[in-house]
């Protein structure tokens, strides 16, 4: 497998054009170069923040480099170092990658592919003698009871044994994993699909993302540059949800639930009209996933506030008001006001009420109620604790604050993706044979002893011999115990 | 009990089995290799019942099944586990070649890592699953990591010991090499030593450590004289380490580690490491983000240095095969592997991410 880089310099000025450019790409020395030089960029671009505020650079170089970092960074942004990622010597480097994979490959494939190709065959006794692993062994009775006894043997160890009958008796022979030397190509050729993937993604599809409000629809999505990308159809958002842990404010789910609409009318997916997601479960519809990647709350004087209001004698209603209007408990004279309402209510130390962040993290409402236009009480009702809906005329179920919420779609097109996905899969199965699996051979002679049955048996493997040694010890330990 | 308390024992086990392992090189007394052994694998059972009774309490707090309830989500977690699968994987080795004596080069590892959880206070809570780490690709993509993390980890291991034991000429690239990467880890840990000495402080958060106390005793101190000093300190020590890092070799030498047993283990490890590192760090890792976030690959830190970390193992098994490297030159790549892998973990979450958001105010 060695490749002995003199022969390159010979024969140096019969070689035409093409193959100096296929010998270049198959040198090692282009991959160590480019491996390299991948990795050195790559850590120049892990160290500067990509795509982020000047300031922000210029600050974090200031460390390094002091008075001098202005300009060290203009350097490194015209070089393309702030974006780096995306610039073009960068994929162009990736470029030369595949190709030098790609030759390299194509350059030892065929030897490789002519042992592949090849199904073991019976050998003499001279090449039986060069093979690494040898063993002999006499067995009592006839060369056709040796020969059975051997093929179970053979069998247990997982080979199957071929027979071939020679002058002085027979040589069984046996091979297991002859294409897992397949593997390393298997492994590369998966490079070059994530690749291709990769690419197919770039040119035919587009990541965008998209804001919407509880109870509003759109038809087109943004990118990052603020282009309008028209999605082919109208999404919705009915609803958006934060839920928590019990007592914390540690957030257990963001969930949307969103409809898809042509031509203004809803169509089922799954065989429903409302599609619930959450983080990691997005919706797809014609090729384009919506995923669900962040939250924002905006009210307007259109929000509704839902309620479930219950009297104390059973009788319940469901109720939908705006800020500053009102609501009836049912069966009696008392209204209830929202006269406030924080997105999250908190009490300091000295038992104040104050809210403490600007996201539904604790919704609560402050209601008035009033009997006949007399002031009755007052009472703080928090969504998430059930012990605050109760009052002295009955319970309100704060249920939502709703059209105040919107929730921020990831929205993506990525044709590639199956591409790469699919390229995962044959990795794991290249990486598999590659390293987990060997070529493995066994030849076999049996021949007629005075004592019984002669036994010579020669092996060979392609990686990891130690223990391929074993389960030869493991094969004559099974035919001497019988 | 708690599983804090077994996870307490477990560590002080590790610290103990490294003295004994050490001991026993140094003595190369059969009973206290026995010792050694024994300590390991209390701590070892003690772990592996620390682990189930935090998946117990995870189960009960989280309230949303098994698969959620399994304790690696964040930091501490993660370095508890790798820990676990370092042991583990010393263990099997130790009773597959009947040979101790890498104990005393892989329970210091394991050691660090405990150390550096205590040191930076690191937050032990349990803390309930956010959404974006609901996830089974996420849960394997972590689990095979620490595996091939910890494999990653023997082979640095053994990788220095073949250089320390086939290297005497302190002139040489291989010799200067070892012993200075020796002596600069060396060196960061007795500094991280010395500020949880000097502060005694719990910091709640690993970014909060780095950026106002990691360091602050020594080479980040505010007073130039002690900065000074810590980078003549650490000098002199590297010095010492390269000075009289030839001792090493006769101590190894002196038991039945041949320098190709030790290129073999390293060997090994890296190929049982890096395709198990392929699927679950890279490719676990990127189904995760796609199905989370619509991205499978952003070139963020973390991903771009395990793409680093995988570049260099990829040029160890390529260099090892088509080139026929052995010797220095390919324990010197293997070395490299794990400090890339230790800044694929510890440096993009703590340094990276700590410079940047002191970068930004």
């Amino acid at each position: 497998m060695k490749i002995v880089e003199g022969d390159l310099m010979e024969n140096e000025k019969s070689k035409t054009l093409m193959d100096r450019i296929w010998d270049f790409f198959t040198s090692v020395r282009l991959a160590i170069v480019v491996f390299a030089v991948l990795s050195l960029t790559s850590i120049v671009g892990t160290i500067i923040e990509q795509g982020a505020e000047p300031e922000r650079n210029i600050k974090l170089l200031s460390k390094f480099f002091g008075d001098a970092s202005p300009t060290v960074f203009r350097i490194l942004d015209s070089l393309g170092f702030t974006n780096m990622f995306h610039s073009w010597w960068f994929i162009a480097l990736l470029f030369v990658f595949a190709a030098n994979l790609i030759i390299c490959s194509l350059d030892r494939l065929p030897r490789i592919w002519n042992i592949v190709k090849e199904p073991i065959k019976p050998l003499s006794i001279d090449l039986l003698n060069t093979m690494p692993i040898k063993r002999e062994v006499v067995l009592k009775g006839k060369i056709d009871n040796a020969k059975g006894v051997m093929e179970s043997a053979l069998k247990r160890i997982g080979f199957k044994a071929n027979i071939h009958l020679q002058d002085n008796g027979l040589q069984i022979y046996a091979e297991k994993g002859r294409h897992s030397r397949l593997g390393v190509y298997v492994t590369h050729f998966s490079i070059i699909l994530i690749l291709i993937g990769a690419v197919a993604g770039i040119f035919f599809g587009f990541n965008a993302s998209l804001n919407l409000l509880e109870g509003t629809t759109s038809a087109v999505a943004y990118m990052r540059n603020g282009k309008e990308i028209p999605l082919g159809f109208e999404i919705g958002c009915n609803d958006f949800e934060t839920s928590f842990y019990e007592n914390s404010d540690t957030p257990r789910s963001y969930k949307s639930w969103l409809t898809i609409l042509e031509n203004g009318r809803p169509i089922k997916i799954n065989g429903k009209e409302v599609t619930e997601i959450d983080v990691n479960r997005p919706l797809r519809y014609k090729g384009i996933t919506f995923y669900q990647s962040s939250y924002g709350f905006s009210p307007t004087k259109d929000s509704l506030f839902k309620f479930s209001v219950a009297s104390n004698d059973g009788k319940k209603q469901d109720v939908q008001i705006k800020f500053g209007e009102s609501f009836n408990i049912p069966g009696t004279n008392i209204i209830g006001k929202v006269a406030d309402f924080s997105p999250a209510l908190g009490i300091d130390e000295a038992g104040r009420l104050f809210t403490y962040a600007e996201m539904m993290n604790n919704p609560a409402v402050f209601v008035e109620f009033t009997e006949n236009g007399k002031s009755k009480y007052n009472q703080w009702i928090l969504k998430r604790y059930t012990q605050t809906w109760r009052v002295p005329d009955g319970i309100i179920e704060f249920k939502d604050l709703w059209g105040a919420q919107y929730t921020g779609l990831q929205v993506r097109k990525d044709p590639g993706v199956w591409i790469v996905y699919l390229g995962s899969l044959v990795m794991a199965v290249g990486l598999y044979a590659a390293f987990f699996m060997s070529h493995g051979r066994i030849w076999i002679n049996l021949r007629d002893d005075k004592n019984g049955t002669k036994i010579t048996i020669a092996a060979s493997v392609n990686k990891n011999k130690a223990a391929f040694e074993q389960k030869i010890n493991k094969l004559v330990k099974t035919i001497t115990v019988q | 009990m708690d599983s804090s308390q077994f996870f307490g024992i477990s560590s002080i086990a590790y610290i103990l089995a490294m003295v004994a392992y050490i001991a026993y090189l140094v003595f190369r007394n059969s009973t206290v290799g026995i010792i050694a052994t024994t300590i390991t694998s209390v701590g070892f059972i003690s772990q592996t019942i620390a682990f189930f009774i935090r998946g117990k309490e995870f189960y009960d707090i989280g309230q949303m099944g098994i698969m959620r309830a399994i304790p690696l989500t964040n930091l501490y977690e993660s370095l508890i586990f790798f820990v676990w699968c370092l042991i583990l994987g010393y263990l099997i080795i130790e009773w597959k070649y009947k040979n101790r004596s890498f104990g005393a080069f892989i329970t210091p590892i394991a050691g660090m890592a405990l150390a550096f959880i205590d040191i930076s206070g690191m937050d032990k809570n349990i803390h309930p699953l956010i959404p974006a780490l609901q996830s089974n690709w996420l849960l394997a993509h972590v689990t095979l990591s620490f595996i091939a993390y910890a494999t990653f980890a023997i082979s640095f291991a053994t990788a220095i010991m073949y250089l320390a034991v086939t290297t005497d000429n302190k002139k040489s690239g291989a010799y200067i090499f070892w012993t200075v990467t020796l002596g600069i880890f060396i060196s960061i840990l007795v500094a991280m030593g010395i500020d949880f000495l000097t502060f005694k402080i719990a910091v709640r958060t690993p970014e909060a450590f780095i950026k106002s106390y990691l360091f602050k005793a020594t080479f980040r101190s505010a007073s130039g004289l002690i900065v000074l000093f810590s980078y003549a300190a650490s000098a002199v020590f590297v010095y010492l380490v390269w000075r009289y890092g030839y001792a090493l070799k006769k101590l190894i030498g002196s038991f039945s580690i041949s320098p190709d047993l030790l290129d073999d283990l390293t060997y090994k490890n890296i190929a049982i490491g890096f395709p198990i590192f392929t699927l679950g760090g890279l490719i676990f890792g990127a189904i995760w983000a796609d199905q989370a976030w619509g991205k499978y690959w952003s070139w963020d830190p973390k991903e771009t240095w395990s793409l680093i970390t995988w570049f260099v193992y990829a040029f160890y098994l390529h260099a090892r095969f088509l080139r026929g490297w052995r010797g220095h030159k390919i324990a010197i790549v293997a070395v490299i592997g794990f400090v890339c892998t230790i800044f694929t973990y510890l440096g993009v979450n703590l340094l990276l991410s700590g410079l940047h958001a002191y970068g930004g105010g």
